[in-house]
């Protein structure tokens, strides 16, 4: 039987095949282009024709004053991504499960789990309008009297309609995992602490919440894998030159590096330390949710 | 007195909860009613921010000039193409690749290794100009097949749909194995029905990805003529200024803000009109994939 299965088993290698060859193209085939890094780039020469120069592009990149700034303001705002992004589907999934009206639970997680399907540049195209100086928010907060605010164009104002929007987005659609997690939660529990008289904030306060607690770690141990995103799409679709000291983060810098400014050596030099540090930190954090959590991605 | 209190405790709880949770579903809907009222307005009030939830002097004109306006057809009909031949390509791919990876390693020799390898690419990439000089290279400038074949395996739906598999009863395939089928009849007859959920998982998270894509037409493609449709929206937003300056002697009661609105809504129109099954079939992967120890 196991001999007929091991003679059987290059159907599925055939299997594997079309998919193997597609990676080893599209996405083993860039690394080789990662020497472009040490190399000062001409483009006659090609990749391989380049002259070596070793650690110089990333001496150079140091010394930039650029580089720096946007090292700072990506940790910044993915940072800052985490620490809102991180609470509020908690406490909104809590929220929902308290709701006892079938209909209203439904209609509001269809509504609040739409925004993560839209694209960052659909949304940009409303909200760089709706929070212009003459926008309707800013219409509606005249109405309060108070004066208008650049939020499009005043670099520390921008940073918080990039968490903000952000939150808006991802909020809903990160409370499905939360809400997974709730009805895994023993009934009985809550009817034994009805019967002993907890209210509703007790039950939630010693029932849902070390219920969730080790979906909540896993989940925040994950994201911290995630500090050097600071969301690409969602930045490079909204910001504009008046709030690059605030705003330009590694991969928008990256982009015009190399596709506005075709300095390919120092965007591959700056892609790479991306890539490289972005992957300890992604593998850390699994290794860390693995050990503690039981979590595996495979 | 202390069930009283209770009740009217849990009575402004229930209250305040209902409206906290009101007002941010529709918070969430505002932006996509908004674009709708400001599409369907007039170029007067729409430049004026005047419209909010109701188009004001309501007219259709934005989407009759739009549907004459070539560029906006071209990107439109190119997304169709890219989406239509990558999810094709992805749910092909992450089936025949799913199925083998459900194996254990001693009916797949060299399992491990293929799951490494996928693994690697999924958190490990060489970044963009590595990426854009392969695609250079290739000769894929300026060809749908840049924007279709990078993404062509799909790594995390592969890992979704193998722990799908992976709980499937093994004793429905033992049974055929016996009678001598072959892994593909057992893949094809077996396992792939039973696959649904997953299956429309996938070609979801796929249709999503492809549809919203933006930034792989903005690299890869030389040519604005090749856009795909967010491609070239990016490009609207990013240059309204001179579009609605372009824009002004087309019609009267059309402006470059209304056209704007109208194609960004037309862009969503896909999403919205699968949004139901989205829905139904996004919070089923999430669990399968996230919570699975």
């Amino acid at each position: 039987m196991r001999g007929a299965k091991l003679g059987r088993s290059w159907q599925l290698h055939v299997m594997m095949m079309p998919g193997i060859l597609l990676v080893l193209v599209f996405m083993y085939g860039p690394m080789p282009g990662i020497v472009l890094a040490f190399k000062d780039f001409i483009p006659t020469k090609g990749i391989f024709g380049s002259d070596w120069v070793g650690l110089e592009t990333f001496a150079y990149m140091m010394d930039l004053p650029d580089s720096m700034q946007v090292f700072w303001n990506t940790l910044k705002i993915a940072f800052l991504k985490i620490v809102f992004n991180f609470p509020i589907p908690i406490i909104v999934a809590i929220l929902i499960n308290e709701v006892r009206k079938a209909v209203f639970k439904r209609t509001v997680q269809t509504m609040i789990y739409l925004p993560h399907f839209l694209s960052w540049v659909i949304l940009s195209g409303i909200f760089i309008d709706l929070f212009s100086q003459t926008g309707i928010v800013n219409k509606a907060l005249g109405l309060f009297g108070i004066s208008p605010i650049f939020f499009m164009g005043e670099p520390g104002h921008f940073i918080k309609l990039l968490i903000a929007t952000d939150v808006w987005k991802n909020f809903g659609y990160s409370t499905i995992i939360y809400l997974a997690a709730i009805t895994g939660i023993d009934d009985s529990l809550y009817e034994s602490a009805r019967i002993d008289g907890a209210n509703r904030f007790k039950q939630i306060w010693h029932i849902t919440l070390p219920g969730l607690s080790p979906i909540i770690l896993l989940v925040l141990t994950l994201s911290l894998g995630g500090i050097l995103d600071a969301g690409f799409d969602q930045v490079f679709n909204m910001y504009n030159p008046l709030v690059w000291s605030s705003s330009d983060i590694i991969d928008t810098y990256v982009y015009r590096l190399a596709i506005v400014e075709a300095n390919y050596s120092l965007g591959t030099a700056i892609g790479l330390l991306k890539s490289v540090v972005g992957f300890v930190l992604i593998v850390t954090s699994y290794l860390i949710a693995k050990k503690y959590s039981d979590y595996t991605i495979f | 007195m202390p069930t009283s209190t209770r009740s009217a405790g849990t009575l402004i709880f229930t209250v305040a909860n209902y409206c906290f949770l009101g007002i941010a579903a529709a918070l969430c809907l505002f932006p996509v009613l908004h674009i709708v009222a400001v599409s369907l307005s007039s170029a007067g009030p729409a430049a004026a921010n005047e419209v909010v939830l109701w188009p004001i002097e309501f007219t259709m004109s934005s989407y009759s000039v739009l549907v004459s306006k070539a560029s906006f057809l071209t990107s439109f009909g190119i997304s169709v193409e890219r989406t239509v031949l990558g999810v094709a390509l992805n749910t092909t791919l992450t089936l025949l690749m799913g199925y083998p990876l459900s194996k254990t390693s001693k009916e797949l020799p060299g399992r491990n290794v293929y799951m490494w390898m996928l693994v690697f690419v999924m958190l490990f990439n060489a970044g963009l100009v590595p990426n854009y000089l392969l695609i250079k290279t290739l000769g894929l400038i300026d060809s749908i097949w840049a924007l279709v074949l990078p993404s062509a395996v799909p790594i995390f739906n592969i890992i979704l749909v193998m722990n799908f598999m992976k709980m499937l009863p093994r004793e429905i395939e033992e049974a055929a194995y016996v009678d001598g089928a072959s892994y593909w009849v057992s893949w094809w007859k077996l396992i792939l029905p039973l696959s649904k959920p997953v299956i429309a998982t996938i070609v979801l998270f796929s249709f999503v990805m492809h549809w919203n894509s933006w930034y792989d037409g903005l690299i890869y493609m030389n040519d604005n003529k090749n856009y795909p449709l967010q491609t070239f929206l990016y490009t609207v937003i990013q240059e309204q200024d001179i579009t609605s300056i372009e824009q002004a002697n087309e019609a009267t009661s059309v402006n470059g803000v209304t056209l704007k609105a109208a194609q960004i809504f037309i862009a969503m129109v896909p999403i919205l009109f699968l949004y139901p099954f989205l829905q139904k079939y996004f919070t089923k992967g999430i669990v399968i994939g996230a919570v699975k120890g």
